[in-house]
């Protein structure tokens, strides 16, 4: 037989579970440091509050927060306290988990662009979050009304919160 | 070749090879590389002897599960003893691979370069393929939240339908299209007969995307032979050339920008159309391969590139403009979601399907219309790379 010809050798899942020679499971636990901003990010959330930098020359203002403008070259050290409110630009209904299991309920998640009063931003940069957004239906999601609905952050109690993006339980809808 | 830069050497590829795009295949990643190889040569006239760099690619080391697998799998593709290293910006990889080939060799770094790029994401079987995208999110801020990579494209494709005013049942039609293409690829995993109601029944894996959508997990390798002009002119009297490239790259931080519309790919093709002479890329383009991983980004990457005007590429697909008969073919092969997805060498795939399209060579594939300028693009990395190269017969 010549597998050249072939071009390759397809197998069937049974066929491929027999050949098998080695399994490996890579042993890696990664312990990562929080760095500069999102230090003072988490820190803010524990707090209660939601705190992006921002740059002096174009007026950007990152969320979640860089120490540097990677548009002006500039390093950043002017901390602002957003919204924890803003409006959903888009938004999506899951039914699979990280691992790819099998949800029973749709889980609705989107990308909320944060207000900051006093600052519009355009669609093309924008402080922003990708997070959770409850209090919405599949039906919101496939018809759309989810799009610029207002939402603002359900925060979990303050014990138990613990310094990371799951102390805001999720982005609930105010207004569709 | 009108050209704003100055190369030393006009590069024409002159032979392409492809393994099976199977879900699972039996041979390593060094003998998928080798059974790649061995058939862009041999359409080249040419052996492993002869080739003085090998240029090669490959999305991340967890799917083949080998760390530094560039270097593994590059002996498969005679690579040691002569200039080898391997690219990689993720899903855009596939393209980017000729582009650093284009390079050795329009600066005269080298002569005969072998072109080969491979995927093997079977190997990462439990819990799933998917599981290895868990890894390329912001780790301290997204990843906590467990997010699964169809969730990023859903999200964008939401988007996109909301800002363009696209349904699912035009999207759908490009998925219904590609798998028909992919019936005339001998090497498709994908190929079928399908209607848009199959894919709007199929299951919803996070809505708007249903299974159909989606291009499938695959294994696969893919090589092209590109040479300088005067090697070109002693094997073949039907070379084609590279009249263009262009690569480009948006912020990691893909929640703070729009994804409606890709800019970085518009950025990327402009740096190509610019090299190529191209002014009205809707006119000098005859057939294109734009990425399509999922099928609303074949529409996405049209209006990108400048192939269709923004939001009109739905428009131009339900008047059968980019079918194999169309005014504008696009991905005749079959593309990602007919012919599968092995991630660099699906990308590949597509630029030596340009290749024999230009040559006349497609066989069942190839466009009714004569055709004499190519596109092929990939993009990838987190949604935010778009990779553009542009042949010529």
């Amino acid at each position: 037989m010549s597998i050249y010809k072939l071009g390759g050798t397809p197998l069937s899942d049974e066929e491929f579970k027999k050949i098998i020679k080695e399994i490996t499971r890579p042993n890696a636990k990664y312990l990562m440091s929080a760095g500069q901003a999102y230090s003072v990010f988490f820190e803010g959330l524990r707090r209660g509050k939601i705190i992006g930098t921002y740059c002096e020359r174009c007026g950007m203002i990152y969320v979640p927060p860089k120490i540097f403008c990677p548009y002006c070259f500039i390093t950043l050290d002017k901390w602002v306290e957003v919204a924890d409110e803003g409006k959903v630009v888009t938004a999506v209904a899951s039914y699979y988990s990280a691992n790819m299991e099998r949800l029973k309920e749709p889980q609705i998640v989107g990308i909320i662009k944060l207000d900051v009063p006093g600052r519009t931003f355009t669609s093309y940069r924008f402080p922003g979050l990708l997070h959770r957004i409850c209090g919405a239906s599949l039906d919101d999601v496939i018809s759309q009304r989810i799009f610029d609905a207002r939402v603002k952050a359900r925060w979990r109690p303050p014990e138990e919160r613990k310094g990371d993006i799951n102390d805001i339980e999720c982005f609930e809808v105010i207004k569709t | 070749m009108k050209t704003n830069i100055h190369v030393k050497n006009r590069v024409a590829i002159i032979g392409a090879g492809l393994t099976l795009f199977r879900r699972r295949l039996l041979e390593t990643p060094q003998e998928m590389a080798w059974i790649a190889s061995k058939k862009a040569l041999e359409q080249a006239g040419m052996d492993f002897k002869d080739i003085d760099c090998v240029i090669s690619g490959s999305a991340p080391d967890a799917f083949d599960g080998v760390h530094m697998k560039g270097e593994y799998y590059s002996e498969g593709a005679g690579g040691f003893g002569k200039l080898h290293f391997r690219v990689f910006v993720g899903g855009g990889t596939g393209v980017f691979v000729p582009i650093a080939g284009w390079w050795m060799v329009a600066s005269g770094l080298c002569k005969k370069a072998l072109i080969v790029a491979e995927e093997k994401m079977s190997s990462a079987a439990d819990p799933h393929p998917q599981a290895v995208f868990r890894h390329i999110w912001d780790p301290l801020i997204e990843k906590m939240l467990g997010p699964n990579l169809i969730w990023i494209f859903a999200l964008e494709m939401h988007r996109y339908m909301h800002k363009c005013g696209v349904s699912k049942e035009d999207i759908a039609l490009v998925s219904v299209k590609n798998k028909a293409n992919a019936l005339d690829h001998p090497c498709a995993q994908a190929a079928a007969k399908i209607s848009v109601e199959d894919v709007l029944k199929s299951e919803v894996l996070v809505y708007p995307v249903n299974r159909l959508d989606i291009s499938p997990v695959s294994d696969g390798a893919a090589a092209l032979v590109m040479v300088s002009e005067d090697v070109a002119r002693r094997y073949t009297d039907n070379p084609i050339w590279v009249a263009g490239i262009g690569f480009n790259l948006d912020s990691y931080s893909w929640t703070n920008r729009e994804l409606a519309y890709p800019l970085y790919l518009k950025k990327a093709a402009d740096m190509a159309y610019k090299m190529a002479g191209i002014e009205n890329p809707m006119k000098q383009i005859d057939v294109a391969e734009p990425y399509d991983p999922f099928d609303y980004k074949e529409l996405h990457h049209m209006e990108g590139l400048g192939l269709a005007p923004r939001c009109k590429a739905a428009e131009l697909t339900k008047e059968g403009v980019t079918q194999r008969d169309g005014d504008l073919p696009i991905n005749p092969s079959g593309g990602l979601l007919g012919v599968g997805n092995p991630i660099a060498a699906a990308g590949l795939m597509k630029v030596a399907e340009i290749f024999w399209q230009l040559r006349g060579e497609a066989g069942r594939r190839q466009v009714k219309k004569p055709v004499y300028t190519g596109l092929a693009q990939a993009w990838g990395d987190l949604m935010q790379v778009g990779t553009v190269i542009i042949l010529r017969r």
